[in-house]
């Protein structure tokens, strides 16, 4: 399938992670998000457990710890609102260094920073270790609807090109003077997103022919390559398992 | 929510508001409900989608998700220091209609939580339902109420694109509130919650309104019949000879 744009998460690899299929690591990654989810916010301890089973894996899929925390910080804002909670949280109120925060609050925002960053740090795992290609593949041998494989794909495939065309539109317009500030200033920018679309559309028109006058019938040619095996399945799952474990345990101590 | 923000836009730099939800901020079994919620209503929308879009021209649909996620890049500033990025529901919903635009959103979605980690995994039911389907869904239904004033006059249209859009993204942030009050997994009361996602999605919609309503103005301006909420509105072109008499 076509050419190799690769996205911005993806750490090109050959590790035992890079190699399953997609689709024993998007259950994986959903089963483990979930187990995370479900923890207790109060067990703390499994939360660190959580924490060590990625790291086994990032040391498998050969993943530098410092290159998918630097991405983490796609999380930041959630932490900063986090951070709200405890002094707008209800009572009872405890000290922490001489603050009277609120404890629930505290216990709210420990919960959605942990789950939230465990969560985007899963989600980063996936993304490093797969590409474009295999996650449509995944898609597709998960029974997902043809119809949204199909737009995915053509979708993924020409995302780098209409986001370049919109780039160059808005090169055309900074060299044209165009310097938007402030909200009232946008029209340039909503007639630009105008022509993108008219743009974006007709392409669409074009490939469309395009594919129909190579033969296309609606339903794109299947990929030849196998299920995955059992063995790769027990493997892949076996972080998830652990997982469950862990999710379960936090329960009986909580 | 909020989100960092994507590849930069025309906005100011700093921290991008928008909604997608993280993992953690809903209970599992709220965060599961909403999953079901999500997957019949986008199973709905897939086989009404092919009314409009019948298998073989799935690539054009394809192309206007393409779109979606490149103007999801666009930021624009609200307050001092933050931006908010268009989500583009009311957007596609006037475009291509709110089954094609609803399955658009959703595979945007879909493809930000598993390539891009944004938005959590298991936060991707309440996302497509707040989004995909609540959003999308009441940004149309306020321009199809709309749908004479939008086709009377240029100003009719703009304005029922921007009003869409508008009540798309207060709606879609009353979702949140919603799913918050069911399983909230925070500390705050549901009062802080609600003034908090309320006052902070008028100004992004407002935003989002203005950039709908002038980019439905643009696209009507040169492809009148890409817009599906004229669809059928306009007379249709009928050709004259010369001799005959016009009717």
């Amino acid at each position: 399938m076509g050419a190799g744009h690769a996205h911005p998460l993806y750490l090109p690899g050959h590790s035992p992670v890079h190699r399953l299929p997609a689709e024993v690591k998007i259950v994986a990654a959903l089963l483990g998000a979930i187990c995370v989810v479900a923890t207790p916010r109060a067990a703390f301890g499994m939360f660190a457990g959580h924490l060590a089973v990625l790291a086994v894996v990032w040391g498998i899929a050969r993943i530098p710890p410092g290159w998918i925390l630097r991405r983490a910080v796609i999380e930041l804002p959630f932490v900063v609102l986090a951070v709200l909670l405890p002094v707008t949280g209800p009572d009872p109120r405890i000290d922490v260094l001489g603050v009277a925060l609120s404890q629930p609050g505290l216990l709210g925002a420990w919960n959605i920073i942990v789950k939230g960053t465990l969560g985007v740090l899963i989600s980063l795992t996936l993304a490093a270790t797969t590409p474009l290609r295999d996650l449509l593949l995944g898609m597709q041998r998960l029974r997902a609807p043809a119809l949204v494989v199909t737009i995915a794909t053509l979708m993924l495939r020409y995302t780098d090109l209409i986001v370049a065309e919109a780039g160059r539109m808005r090169r055309a317009r900074l060299s044209r003077g165009h310097d938007p500030r402030f909200l009232w200033q946008v029209g340039a920018t909503a007639r630009g997103v105008g022509a993108l679309f008219v743009r974006a559309y007709e392409r669409g028109e074009r490939v469309h022919l395009a594919m129909l006058s190579r033969g296309f019938d609606g339903a794109l040619p299947h990929a030849a390559e196998g299920a995955p095996s059992r063995r790769q399945w027990a493997t892949g799952l076996a972080p998830a398992g652990v997982a469950v474990l862990l999710a379960a345990a936090g329960w009986s101590v909580a | 929510m909020v989100d960092t923000g994507t590849v930069g836009g025309d906005g100011s730099p700093g921290p991008t508001i928008a909604m997608h939800m993280s993992d953690g901020l809903v209970n599992a079994p709220t965060a599961a409900m909403f999953g079901l919620v999500a997957a019949i209503g986008l199973a709905i929308a897939a086989s009404r989608a092919r009314a409009d879009l019948d298998e073989r021209t799935a690539p054009m649909a394809g192309l206007v998700t393409a779109f979606v996620f490149a103007v999801q890049m666009i930021n624009f500033p609200i307050l001092p220091g933050a931006s908010g990025h268009l989500l583009g529901g009311a957007l596609v919903a006037i475009l291509v209609g709110p089954w094609v635009g609803s399955l658009c959103i959703a595979i945007v979605l879909v493809v930000q939580a598993l390539l891009f980690a944004d938005g959590g995994l298991t936060a991707l039911g309440t996302n497509i339902t707040n989004m995909a389907l609540v959003g999308t869904f009441t940004g149309y239904a306020v321009a199809y109420t709309l749908r004479r004033f939008a086709a009377r006059s240029r100003t009719g249209l703009l304005v029922t694109a921007f009003l869409a859009a508008l009540i798309n993204t207060v709606v879609a942030s009353l979702a949140f509130v919603l799913e918050y009050a069911i399983g909230g997994a925070g500390g705050a009361g549901l009062g802080t919650v609600f003034a908090l996602m309320t006052g902070l999605h008028v100004l992004v919609g407002i935003g989002e309104g203005i950039i709908t309503a002038a980019t439905v103005g643009a696209v009507a301006a040169v492809r009148p019949d890409l817009v599906y909420l004229l669809r059928g509105t306009r007379p249709a072109v009928t050709l004259r000879t010369p001799g005959e008499a016009p009717r």
